[in-house]
């Protein structure tokens, strides 16, 4: 488990998509200055981050890849201008990355300047650590949080900052800022730490640590006009494309080396976008033709289905969401 | 788009969730998955409808129970603005939650069931919405559809809410008759209330001006980070990162940098790659110095000729958070400050980007917050409000709440488990007595003679003064002016105040109304003239009485403005020095600020006429006293008023505490 600086992983994967998303106006240089909320929203995030570097020794950002995560990263870089993110990325490879997602982390992290730790399910899977679930195509997503939990205590991670936001799901919406996390790395979401004003209590015991959501008030349809109005590069799956798709559980999935159609179910070629990237095993696409980022937000703005309402993770009961939490989970 | 925060309180009861469902429905915030969930997961529990309450209460508990627990934030928004909601429970057990909750909000809406009018539950939210300054309140008058969309039940809540809150410190308040559940006044103008002619909720929502809760004069930026980095010249790059909470800067201007005091101008103001020649309130910027001075995490920039205050007493009111209770000294002024310090007796106290080591000395009082008394009590309990007086191992540079929540509002750790244990809101800095006697004594050194009538007669210079008179006494002096109707309570409750002060060893002069016409003015009666003597000569002993020394206590009807403001007029010839006297002075309602206070003991006249204790108003309305006030002669209300009491609400004891509790805050008489 190497700290990978440059991009090294196969992209045989890869079929004609354009690496980088092609930007909605052709004009360089610096982006207008944000106005509204937005301007608020970057500052509120920028300062939660300051803070992080400011009261912890060992921080460290969780990247996914995801668009989310991209956009902290870009919120990391900017906090911290003319220097360098004073934390390292940590990446918890499942294995069944989107191979579009592994090219597009190692070139953003050549951008930043900043250093990136790679931690794999596969090696906790190897070492005995968690057990594959059973069946064709398994998901590996349950299985991260015991390989995030040990890379955590490994590198003595004392503030791990995530990319999740309050509107995604009922459980995350009694998320606070700053969230302590017991020496199990469990969350207790009945006995959390008030909150107030913009004051954030780091304070901890040593085998402790905390979750730090920078971008907690932030919507889908913000990180979208954010992403727009900064121009920030985003990975070719969010854009509408061409793509070989399975209907699985009412979820479209991208067929390919971790989705193998069963008997009985039909590839069809559709086309499609991600509204969310996490494992190729249960994110599902949609039907859309939104190639650009205007029409992304335009069909975020009128969608009537939440954007984990695809994630098959969220569907398993009423209360999924917060039991994974409770356990350690993102 | 702009940004508004907002808070409600509230259970499934009260229709709170209704109306988080119905503003998240009509504005197309709720998705058709989230929807979905809801009705199958009410169907499971066997539920006849939807329970929009599913969708807001997330916790496995919450759904379980049917409350709300936790402070829950969600986000919906129009072409207009985007709203922030902090969802909050509004039990009592869960105060500490809409504390929370109210801390960022910019606006609250308070709910009031049509049917049940002002309760308790909606009187807690509004004074915590009061205390935690929340600019904008609205009073959403729901269930109309319940009460048959009555407009004489609305004004009737509308009457009764506002003769509530004249005793909050709160700026606005919009009402609104809505019914969540029919969608009446929340989107759209109500057909079934066309006696309505304000604002709906949701373009109230969307319209009210934002930024009344920030202060943009006074400039104040805390560090929270140092960012050094090499310029592409390979020069040094040294710059303060921190987030602007109140006030604006401009390149080139001249900051101070809190503690040192050392003095610089702006060179760069920096946002990522990108430089600005300004910034404003809630900024997240990076600031370079012209020159290199000493600036590190916890210190502050401010501008030279606008200062913070700075002091290591603060005077606070706190939301106690925690389990245990909380830990105060309780040893009163003068004891060992190291003492404060010891093992097991202090707090990390965080206050903006500064963290120092605190210690409650002394708890003034609590304050019930469904009644709002004051109590006497020796420490806060979980979800107990207070007023306490904290000392701090270093100066703190802040702002009373009021002006700024940024820098008026700090939180207390436990050192040992770590926990947030308190919120606190900054009042002022601490002072005790003996400080103020000090101050004024300073202040005295000229010679004070103000007041001399005519130049025939030589003001006696006194061989003691009142500044050695107060030193000895350990109180300062004052008039408490009682102004009221007859039967209102000014000479129950000045004796009931004057008893507590005689327990204090507070030296007391009392003077009423009925008794110097017995003696002193019995050559006087009761016509317009007469009385502006009465009071004229009661003012004259009140002031010699003040002037040895002493508390002095008037209990007199004394029915015009020009009389009292004559009084007060003489008291303050007397003391020139203590700010906030005359007729224009500077203290707002119920911010007693000079020594002379105009109390106004106010009750419904029906309710004195009922109590009517010497059986005047029987009397007088069989015509056989001429010119009694109230029923044949005027009473002019006192337009400003240091106090206001309400006697037909709290009994005596309980306004003579409040009372006493208020001399202890302006510092005349020392806390017990």
């Amino acid at each position: 488990m190497d700290d990978v600086t440059l991009g090294a992983e196969a992209v045989q994967d890869i079929e004609e998509s354009p690496l980088h998303a092609a930007r909605d106006d052709a004009a360089h240089g610096l982006p207008a200055p944000l106005v509204g909320h937005l301007r608020q929203l970057e500052s509120e995030a920028i300062y939660v981050l300051r803070e992080v570097a400011a009261q912890f020794e060992r921080p460290c950002m969780l990247f996914s890849g995801g668009k989310d995560s991209i956009v902290c990263a870009h919120l990391a870089s900017k906090a911290f201008a003319p220097g360098r993110i004073p934390f390292p990325l940590l990446h918890i490879d499942t294995g069944h990355n989107f191979p579009e997602t592994l090219l597009f982390r190692d070139q953003l992290i050549q951008e930043l300047g900043v250093r990136l730790l790679v931690r794999s399910v596969q090696d906790s899977i190897d070492a005995g650590r968690v057990q594959e679930e059973p069946g064709l195509n398994p998901s590996r997503n349950k299985l991260q949080t015991v390989t995030l939990l040990d890379a955590l205590a490994e590198l003595r991670i004392d503030a791990a900052i995530g990319g999740g936001r309050r509107d995604e799901e009922k459980a995350r919406a009694k998320e606070r800022f700053f969230s302590h996390r017991d020496a199990f790395g469990q969350w207790n979401p009945k006995n959390q730490r008030p909150e107030l004003w913009n004051l954030f209590n780091g304070r901890k015991l040593d085998n402790e640590h905390f979750r730090v959501f920078p971008i907690s008030n932030w919507t889908e349809l913000d990180i979208w006009q954010y992403i727009a109005e900064q121009r920030i590069e985003l990975p070719s799956l969010y854009f509408a494309h061409e793509r070989e798709v399975v209907r699985r559980d009412g979820v479209l999935l991208a067929v390919g080396i971790h989705v193998t159609p069963q008997a009985g179910e039909t590839v069809s070629c559709e086309k499609v976008r991600f509204r969310t990237i996490g494992d190729m095993t249960c994110t599902g696409a949609v039907l859309s033709a939104a190639g650009s980022l205007a029409a992304i937000i335009e069909e975020v703005a009128t969608a009537r289905i939440t954007e984990r309402g695809d994630r098959a993770d969220d569907r398993r009961s009423e209360a999924a969401m917060e039991d994974r939490k409770r356990l350690g989970y993102f | 788009m702009d940004l508004l925060r907002f808070s409600t309180a509230g259970s499934v009861d009260d229709g709170k969730s209704t109306l988080i469902g119905r503003l998240l429905y009509d504005s197309k915030a709720i998705f058709e998955d989230q929807l979905q969930a809801v009705e199958q997961a009410s169907a499971a529990r066997g539920d006849a409808t939807v329970d929009l309450a599913l969708l807001t209460d997330g916790l496995r508990a919450e759904r379980e129970q049917g409350i709300t627990i936790d402070v829950a934030y969600r986000y919906t928004a129009t072409p207009r603005r985007k709203f922030i909601i902090a969802d909050t429970p509004g039990h009592i057990q869960y105060t500490r939650n809409m504390v929370t909750g109210a801390s960022t909000a910019e606006l609250a809406i308070i709910l009031v069931d049509a049917r049940k009018g002002v309760l308790t539950q909606s009187k807690r939210h509004s004074f915590i919405a009061s205390l935690l300054q929340i600019p904008h309140i609205v009073v959403a008058v729901n269930k109309m559809d319940l009460v048959g969309y009555s407009e004489a039940r609305f004004h009737e809540i509308v009457a009764e809410y506002r003769a509530f809150a004249a005793k909050l410190n709160v700026r606005d308040v919009v009402y609104i008759p809505i019914s969540a559940l029919h969608g009446d006044n929340i989107v759209s103008q109500s057909a079934n209330m066309p006696w309505y002619n304000g604002t709906t909720l949701l373009h109230h929502l969307e319209t009210v001006n934002i930024g009344a809760g920030r202060n943009i004069v006074d400039f104040r930026l805390p560090i929270q980070y140092v960012i050094r980095a090499s310029n592409a010249d390979g020069r040094d790059f040294r710059g303060f990162a921190g987030q602007i909470v109140s006030g604006r800067i401009a390149l080139g201007e001249e900051v101070v940098a809190l503690p040192t005091g050392i003095r610089s101008r702006v060179a760069g103001i920096h946002r990522g790659e990108e430089s600005y020649e300004r910034a404003q309130v809630g900024d997240s910027i990076v600031v370079t110095l012209e020159d290199e001075i000493d600036v590190s995490r916890g210190d502050m920039l401010v501008r030279v000729r606008n200062l913070p205050h700075s002091s290591n007493q603060i005077d606070a009111t706190l939301c106690w958070m925690s389990e245990g209770p909380m830990n105060c000294r309780g040893n009163g002024p003068g004891g060992d400050f190291a003492a404060h310090f010891t093992p097991g007796n202090w707090y990390w106290l965080q206050h903006s980007t500064r963290r120092v080591r605190a210690s409650v000395q002394e708890l003034n009082y609590r304050i019930d917050v469904d009644t709002m008394h004051r109590q006497d009590a020796q420490t806060l309990q979980l979800n107990e409000i207070g007023r306490a007086h904290i000392v701090t191992t270093e100066p703190l540079f802040f702002d009373a709440y009021q002006i700024n929540r940024a820098t008026g509002s700090f939180i207390l750790m436990d050192p040992h488990t770590n926990n947030t244990v308190a919120a606190g809101m900054i009042r002022d800095r601490a002072r005790r007595v003996s400080e103020i006697v000090q101050t004024r004594e300073r202040s005295r050194s000229r010679p004070a003679l103000a007041a001399s009538r005519s130049s025939d007669v030589v003001w006696e210079p006194v061989a003691v003064t009142r500044p050695m008179r107060e030193e000895i006494n350990g109180h300062a002096a004052a008039v408490l002016w009682f102004t009221g109707l007859s039967g209102s309570g000014k000479s129950t409750i000045a004796k009931a105040l004057e008893q507590r002060l005689y327990r204090l060893g507070v030296r007391t002069f009392s003077l009423d109304g009925d008794n110097v016409r017995h003696g002193l003015n019995s050559d006087l009666g009761f016509s317009a003239e007469a009385r502006q003597e009465n009071i004229r000569r009661v003012a004259e002993v009140a002031k010699l009485a003040y002037e040895h020394g002493n508390i002095v206590l008037c209990t007199f009807i004394s029915p015009y403005i020009a009389d009292r403001d004559a009084a007060r007029a003489l008291v303050a010839a007397s003391d020139p020095e203590r700010g906030g006297q005359g007729a224009d002075r500077a203290g707002a309602v119920g911010e007693p600020t000079g020594p002379f206070w105009e109390v106004y003991v106010k009750c419904d006249l029906e309710v004195c006429k009922g109590r009517d204790p010497k059986g005047l108003y029987a009397r007088a309305a069989r015509g056989e006293i001429p010119n009694f006030t109230g029923v044949s002669a005027p009473y002019e209300e006192p337009t400003r008023p240091d106090l206001v009491l309400e006697t037909d609400r709290y009994s005596a004891d309980e306004i003579a505490q409040q009372i006493l509790d208020e001399l202890v805050q302006a510092g005349i008489v020392a806390s017990s």
